[in-house]
């Protein structure tokens, strides 16, 4: 059955603010489903979208199918619970920098560390929305929030520097309106076979406005960012002037045509390599010395822990003379009396 | 000295030793072995919560406990008729424990001034200085003769020393005229293919020690138990944990819906998550969890997806569960919750037993969160409990509670095997389609349950949450919409009632005084019971299962009695909620608080005393 956006839109009137980023984030999520759909072979009712609370956990009553609108942090248990139950659901979790890393940040490396098939999208707006503005685990160092008056003495995490500690298979990033880029990164993280992370830079309108602004503006967006795909040289800016190369095991920010720089000599993003160490460069690049990457970073292949659960199941299935409960309490050591 | 056999109706027996001595193990063979022969049998493992606790220390006590007998075997039995003391330690913390014409076996070699020390006592002589001079002391060299057992077994002097349990396990037979075969058996199981030498080498230590004890006279007398007279059938043994388990899977298997179990590793609930990871061949999934709060939500995220979901814990586990166990109330998912309770509060103790979190499962929660709680009652009733806790959660989708103990979850009991198709049915209201849109909160108007849409069934999309909703499952802050939920999902629990066996009692059924209990106390009650009828005293008991919904007729009984008295291992926790269900009684109360069972003798003293 093909599908379009409409079908996955609920009768739900979204709650966000207007100009919220979240708004963009639905939008590329509810056009990416038919794609999903087709391409994966799933129908709209085993689609499964599951959130924590926070403003980005309202999602799921915003999609026409299986949601659970959880409690706070516990999306990835919840999420993992559902996939182990049934795996041929397409299981999706929507949470943000508040809830899947502060309160919910253990579950979140675990989740990763297993590798259970879920597509998680990680709103990172970095500030805590829906409790009306203090300081979140990415706030940046300084920040000022209502429960930071004088500025935040906390460093920041790198969402995915995390991943790639806790050993993710897929990582990706964009910014909230990038609807194009968003849609590629949610097909993407659904055909791949794990834990996929997609972290969307998202722009809080109310209290944290302009975040990510200083790259995420119009007009200097593409001189400051790099979208990265498999497979193709790591050029960027606006007159696709610029590019990255690798110089001493580092990566290096050069301009096409000096030095004798062509595109060839650029760097091809592999974003299938096992090995992370230019992938946890790309992930790490920070503006003003490196444009932030965006798009597919890490996308490698392992087993499932879904995989793995109902593959063992199986294994001893076969092999196991108990058949039935009857058989059950009957093993081992009886006793008949008479 | 005159050797006499004597023919008893039921002994008790306690091991005691380091942690590292195997008591144990050693507890259980003579246990298993005794349930094979076909005693009646009760067992209490009382061990230190660390692995490796100081060695020869009081706090390093390891101890084991076994009750065998023709008939009446409830408990594993207040104090011992046979000590074994492996060390000093073991003497001191367990010399309380033996009745005054006991039998007690030490091992002298570990009776050395450094241990003896090391144990606390004051004086050189540990008999003297804890006055049992007057029990039969069989002193022998444990040690030195397990080495001279198996010198030639080309074993290193520790592993030879490690064998001392089972030359002491020999002693115990002889004295109690075991037969040795069902232990032999038990080796050749567990050494068979993978160290075949390991099978003789422990057969010929157990028959040392089983020759050394009859040929050394030392000890005076010797029991024969004859075996039960027991209802004919199939028997086997079986501890609280693994019925909890094994009926889990019977109730996975009589509804046709898969087990999950999502949980966190805690003592004493751990080897429920053990049992269950064995079964795979069952088809059940089990999900080892980074913490408690994972396993739980797996297992509601499990529920979600359609599966029997089931998470397993015990004290501090359950207050780091209850945000979670509030989300499965108001989604109204089923779940089976086990809380194999332990001393607490916070770490407590954790391997000694209490009844301490009835108030905590009843009332632990954020906002209107009744929850239905069930408690199993003896080591083999935890298959029932947990089939019929688990038949509740999915006939009424919502999540039950069942409370275990460490007492049932450690101890075991002979139990005769049932068979399947003695239990009822499970029908989960499970749907695959509905007329119109489907209503998440539109309930059964009998129980009150709402209907189970799984993800996957196509026209039935919708969405739960742990905010407040409308029958039509659309967020609502609407005042009386929220006093209609709170009032529907109370009334669904309450309603349990009309499905749940009413409450029996056991003795007259008017009369001077009715023993209450719950959970695990029931053999010590019921012994306590018998003894109390036994001297003439005009006494009843009823001993309750379900707790939340209590059975419809519990008002009933207690209106037939002048003396009430609720027995429990807490301060008086289910006596002040019977107090807050019925203002109309009085209620007295018989408590404990230790990490300990109750001591027959004290519920038989605490009601003669009232």
């Amino acid at each position: 059955m093909k599908y379009t956006a409409q079908d996955f839109k609920s009768n739900q009137e979204p709650r966000w603010c207007p100009g919220c980023g979240d708004h963009a984030i639905l939008a590329a999520l509810t056009r990416a489903l038919p794609t999903v759909c087709e391409d994966l072979g799933y129908s709209k009712e085993r689609v499964v979208v599951i959130s924590g609370i926070g403003c980005s956990s309202r999602l799921p009553y915003y999609v026409d199918t299986y949601g659970f609108h959880s409690i706070h942090g516990r999306a990835m248990p919840i999420a993992t619970g559902v996939k182990v139950a049934n795996p041929t659901l397409s299981v999706w979790e929507a949470t943000g920098d508040g809830d899947a890393l502060a309160i919910g940040g253990n579950h979140f490396i675990h989740a990763i560390r297993r590798n259970i098939d879920i597509n998680v999208i990680l709103f990172n707006n970095q500030i805590y929305g829906l409790t009306k503005g203090q300081y979140s685990p990415t706030s940046k160092l300084g920040q000022i929030t209502k429960t930071s008056p004088y500025g935040t003495v906390e460093n920041p995490f790198t969402p995915g520097s995390l991943v790639l500690g806790a050993r993710g298979t897929f990582f990706a990033r964009s910014l909230d309106s990038e609807m194009v880029l968003n849609q590629e990164i949610f097909v993407a993280a659904a055909k791949h076979d794990g834990c996929s992370i997609c972290e969307m830079l998202t722009n809080c309108v109310i209290f944290n406005d302009g975040a990510h602004s200083q790259i995420a503006d119009r007009e200097v967006r593409a001189d400051r960012t790099i979208v990265l795909r498999h497979g193709q040289p790591m050029v960027f800016g606006k007159d696709k002037d610029k590019g990255l190369i690798l110089e001493h095991g580092k990566l290096k920010v050069v301009k096409i045509g000096e030095d004798g720089i062509t595109v060839d000599k650029l760097l091809v993003h592999d974003a299938h390599c096992e090995d992370t160490s230019i992938q946890a460069q790309l992930i790490n690049m920070k503006y003003p010395d490196f444009p932030v990457a965006l798009g597919v970073i890490r996308d490698v292949a392992e087993p499932t822990y879904d995989d793995r659960v109902r593959d063992q199941l199986a294994e001893v299935k076969a092999k196991s003379p108990i058949t039935c409960v009857d058989e059950l309490l009957r093993s081992g050591s009886t006793w008949t009396v008479k | 000295m005159q050797h006499k056999v004597i023919d008893t109706n039921d002994v008790v027996i306690r091991f005691a030793g380091d942690s590292g001595d195997g008591m144990q193990l050693t507890g259980t063979l003579f246990a298993d072995a005794s349930a094979l022969y076909g005693n009646e049998i009760s067992t209490f493992p009382d061990y230190p919560a660390e692995i490796r606790a100081p060695h020869g220390t009081v706090s390093g006590v390891s101890g084991f406990q076994v009750h065998i007998g023709q008939s009446g075997v409830t408990t594993p039995g207040d104090f011992a008729d046979a000590l074994v003391a492996m060390n000093p330690a073991a003497l001191k913390a367990n010399a309380k424990w033996a009745k005054p014409n006991a039998t007690i076996i030490i091992d002298t070699d570990s009776f050395d001034e450094a241990n003896i020390k090391r144990a606390g006592f004051e004086t050189d002589d540990p008999i003297a200085e804890l006055k049992i001079e007057d029990r039969t002391i069989v002193a022998a060299a444990i040690t030195s003769l397990t080495k001279e057992s198996l010198k030639d077994s080309g074993l290193s002097l520790k592993d030879m020393e490690r064998c001392k349990n089972m030359f002491t396990l020999g002693m115990v037979f002889f004295m109690f005229n075991r037969p040795l075969e069902y232990t032999d058996a038990y080796l050749v199981k567990k050494f068979g293919k993978k160290k075949p030498e390991m099978v003789e080498i422990n057969k010929k230590v157990i028959r040392d020690g089983f020759n050394y004890a009859e040929n050394i006279q030392a000890i005076a007398n010797t029991y024969t138990i004859a075996p039960a007279k027991q209802e004919p059938g199939v028997y086997r043994n079986i501890n609280g944990n693994q019925a909890t388990a094994w009926g889990l899977i019977a109730a996975s298997e009589k509804s046709g819906i898969p087990l999950f179990c999502g949980s966190y590793p805690i003592t004493p609930a751990t080897n429920i998550l053990e049992e269950l990871a064995i079964h795979k061949n069952l088809g059940v999934k089990t999900v080892q969890c980074e913490d408690e709060i994972a396993g739980i939500c797996t297992a509601i995220g499990a529920s979600f997806a359609g599966n029997l979901a089931v998470t397993t814990t015990s004290g501090p586990g359950i207050s780091l569960k209850s945000e979670a166990m509030g989300l499965a109330m108001i989604t109204e998912l089923p779940l089976v919750i086990v809380d194999v309770q332990r001393s607490g509060p916070s770490t407590g103790i954790p391997t000694k037993t209490e009844q301490t979190d009835l108030n905590q499962v009843l009332y632990g929660r954020n906002g209107e969160c009744p929850i239905c709680v069930v408690a199993a009652h003896s080591p083999s009733h935890c298959f029932d409990a947990a089939f019929y806790a688990a038949k509740l959660a999915l006939e009424h989708m919502m999540p039950v509670v069942l409370l275990s103990e460490g007492f049932l979850g450690n101890g075991s009991e002979p139990w005769k095997i049932p068979s399947m198709k003695d239990y009822p049915e499970i029908k989960a209201p499970v749907i695959d389609s509905c007329e119109g849109k489907f209503q998440p909160f539109k309930r059964n108007p009998e129980t009150m349950a709402r209907y189970w849409a799984v993800p996957g069934k196509p026209g039935l999309e919708h969405r739960v949450g742990g905010l407040e909703k409308n029958t039509a499952g659309v967020i609502s802050s609407d005042p009386e919409n929220h006093a209609k939920m709170v009032a529907e999902r109370a009334e669904k629990v309450q309603r349990v009632a009309n499905y749940i066996p009413d409450q029996t009692v056991l003795g007259p059924a008017k009369g001077d005084t009715l023993i209450i209990g719950w959970g695990g106390t029931f053999g010590h009650l019921l012994s306590a019971y018998h003894e109390l009828k036994n001297e003439g005293k005009d006494v009843a008991l009823t001993h309750f299962d379900y707790i939340l919904p209590l059975p419809k007729n519990t008002a009933e009984i207690f209106a037939n009695y002048k003396n009430l008295v609720v027995c429990e291992l807490n301060s008086g926790q289910f006596a002040n909620y019977l107090r807050a269900k019925f203002p109309q009684f009085q209620f007295k109360q018989i408590n404990k608080v230790q990490g300990q069972p109750f001591i027959v003798k004290e519920i038989v003293d605490g009601i003669n005393n009232l």
